[in-house]
């Protein structure tokens, strides 16, 4: 199933299937090491910078800021929700988000 | 890859927007189709209109473009008439009330709350009276800005008014440069005060001489990219050009050419011309100009008068309009402060109302989102200036009146990050009522801006804040990112961020220990700007030195998770729907 994704108003919004669903100024907690050396970065949302699909996670790379830290820049991939029959459904904001890479099921070469 | 706003406007955009708006209007709201709606909100900021944000469905901002601030006589009454009939919605200003206009920091006038069925009617009241809203927004040329009193003012070295006028007859309406990859800032200036702003514009004209032919001639420089947003600031830069005002339009044109056709349309946040100067440089900026986009030889910058300006300097005189001021015919304009540029739209009635009494009845908007009554006779100012009206639109106020300025915040805006307009309000009042500036200092900005895209120009004030978040005892709440010493000038720079993340309930109590501490250790009459360069970031953090006073905010929660933060019951749910088409 196709899923309308976009960015609109400069970064303001995150769009998904032609519904304004997820806005800047929001505060998430979020596990990414290379962001900052924060155990759990406590992330201000202040403006997506693109919005794409991984399966049926909606994932978006933001610029913010780290307020425990102070230190700024953009994400990696981060989940913002899932569409689920084609229900766009938001992550709660105390949800713990994790960087597309950490998710990743870890392999063994061996 | 084009952005999906490019591939919106490749179908629909410019002037051909108004019919759909206009049918839209007519059929009402619901039959925008929902999976069309991104693409006409887009559409219809080139008309002016923005929609309002999350928990306001149905109601947008219509931002009136006034070139250079000019408002002829009758304007201003219009202006209050539709604020007083439309400007009116399910959420009412605790400190503004319901219905009010707010003059932006481009010289502009937006109003909120307007529904889609009422358009036509605006639009027709507006064109009847010589306004409009017509790219006051989107990707094109915006309000072109300067400084609001050419023509008048007894310093000005050229009439800017005249090229203003023109480049709007000119590049408002015209299709070959109504579709550019983002938004076209033009500052064209005539007096040698730097009142135009044109360092933070796209394009700036600025007053320099050339001799030619022997005689010094008065024209403009060209600076091209500059502009404050995103984090990434930028000051306009010499394309070493100097134009005699009958080929403004010429080079003002070939420059929107170039841009539209080498502008980034793949990547909106690279897309302003600042990114391509950057890629370019100035050389290749002018080298293709002259090649690709005029057909006459340019001449090399001539001599300017940048060491004069005064303007949002933060020494010297007139950094402002406010007060009152000769005009070059004998007769006076009068800068008001109005706080943080909002007024109610029944005082925007009495003010249209005394212009006309004691002036022309026109009056011009400034850069500082101030007002200003033009054509007032000598021996009418006294009498004007008593006027009641004017106790709270003061040609005298106090610095921190006077010095505010605010963008619109998170009351409507979707980029915003905190409250703005009401908060600045407060802090103002506070500051005036608790802190004491050193005697000769008289002005001193204070410039909110709710997040990085700057809108109230907050990189160029003495005291900048920023949106932000923080946590207090654990919980979230909204915060603010100081930055000092910025301002324009001959030798203009950017605030430096010093403190961050300030709960915005520590701000007044920072601010005032601020100035305590410029008053005590500033050299002889050192402004404040120059007490601040010679201090690095480290000492200027200590000096802000954030604290609670008695000074309380009810809005430190998450204004953005209501439909509207002054409302009693502010929760998104109880937004209001989408209002009745009647």
């Amino acid at each position: 199933m196709t899923v309308r994704l976009r960015v609109l108003d400069d970064g303001a919004w995150i769009s998904v299937n032609d519904r304004r669903e997820v806005s800047v100024s929001e505060l998430w907690r979020v596990e990414a090491t290379d962001f900052c050396s924060c155990d759990l970065v406590d992330f201000v949302v202040e403006n997506f910078q693109t919005v794409g699909v991984n399966g049926q996670t909606i994932e978006v790379i933001v610029y913010g800021q780290c307020i425990a830290c102070g230190a700024t820049g953009e994400t990696e991939w981060l989940p913002v929700g899932r569409v689920i029959d084609g229900e766009f459904a938001v992550f709660d904001e105390s949800t713990v988000r994790r960087t597309r890479e950490s998710r990743k099921p870890e392999t063994n070469s061996g | 890859m084009p952005t999906d706003v490019e591939r919106w406007k490749s179908e629909v955009y410019g002037q051909e927007i108004r019919e759909h708006l206009f049918e839209f209007a007519e059929e009402g709201y619901d039959t925008i189709p929902e999976d069309e709606r991104d693409a006409w909100f887009e559409r219809f900021k080139w008309w002016g209109l923005y929609h309002q944000r999350n928990g306001q469905e149905g109601y947008f901002m219509m931002r009136i473009g006034t070139p250079n601030g000019v408002m002829k006589p009758g304007q201003l009454r219009v202006v209050g008439e539709i604020a007083s009939e439309y400007a009116t919605g399910p959420g009412v200003n605790p400190i503004f009330g319901d219905g009010y206009a707010d003059f932006t920091t481009r010289q502009s006038i937006q109003l909120h709350w307007i529904e889609l069925s009422d358009i036509p009617d605006i639009f027709e009241k507006l064109e009847e009276n010589g306004l409009s809203t017509q790219q006051a927004c989107g990707d094109s040329w915006r309000n072109i800005v300067g400084n609001p009193v050419a023509g008048k003012d007894a310093r000005e070295v050229i009439d800017a008014w005249p090229v203003i006028h023109d480049l709007n007859e000119t590049f408002k309406g015209n299709d070959d440069h109504s579709n550019l990859p983002r938004k076209w800032k033009v500052s064209v200036t005539g007096t040698p005060d730097g009142s135009g702003q044109g360092d933070i514009n796209d394009l700036a004209f600025e007053p320099a001489y050339k001799t030619i032919d022997g005689e010094e001639t008065v024209g403009f420089n060209v600076r091209v990219g500059g502009g404050l947003a995103r984090n990434e600031p930028r000051f306009a830069r010499d394309i070493d050009v100097w134009v005699p005002p009958a080929d403004v339009s010429t080079v003002a044109g070939g420059l929107s050419a170039l841009f539209r056709d080498n502008g980034d349309r793949e990547d909106r946040y690279n897309a302003r011309i600042k990114f391509l100067v950057d890629e370019w440089g100035a050389d290749k900026v002018r080298e293709t100009l002259q090649s690709e986009y005029v057909d006459f030889e340019l001449h090399t910058a001539g001599r300017d008068v940048r060491e004069e300006y005064t303007y949002n300097t933060g020494d010297g005189d007139r950094n402002d309009l406010i007060g009152v001021h000769e005009q070059h015919d004998g007769s006076y304009f009068i800068g008001l402060n109005v706080l943080v540029g909002r007024m109610g739209a029944s005082d925007v009635l009495e003010l249209a109302d005394l212009a006309s009494e004691y002036g022309s009845g026109e009056v011009r908007l400034s850069q500082r989102q101030n007002i200003i009554v033009t054509d007032i006779p000598k021996d009418a100012v006294d009498e004007f200036t008593s006027e009641q009206l004017l106790e709270n639109y003061s040609p005298d106020p106090s610095p921190f009146m006077r010095g505010s300025v605010a963008c619109t915040g998170t009351e409507f805006c979707s980029l915003s990050i905190v409250e703005t307009k009401n908060r600045q309000v407060r802090y103002a009042r506070w500051l005036k009522d608790n802190v004491t500036l050193p005697g000769d200092v008289d002005e001193f900005h204070i410039h909110l801006s709710g997040c990085t895209a700057s809108c109230a120009q907050p990189q160029i004030a003495d005291i900048s804040l920023r949106g932000m978040k923080t946590r207090k005892n654990g919980e979230p709440v909204e915060a603010l990112d100081v930055g000092l010493g910025g301002g324009l000038g001959a030798e203009p720079q950017f605030a430096r961020w010093v403190t961050q993340r300030v709960p915005v309930d520590e701000i007044p109590g920072a601010i005032s220990n601020l100035i305590e501490t410029f008053a005590a250790e500033r050299n002889d009459d050192e402004s404040f700007r120059a007490f601040i360069d010679r201090h690095d970031n480290d000492e200027l953090d200590s000096f802000v030195a954030p604290e609670e006073t008695d000074y309380e905010d009810p809005m430190m929660h998450n204004t953005k998770r209501t439909w509207y933060p002054y409302a009693e019951n502010d929760g998104l749910d109880a937004g209001p729907s989408a209002p009745a088409d009647d």
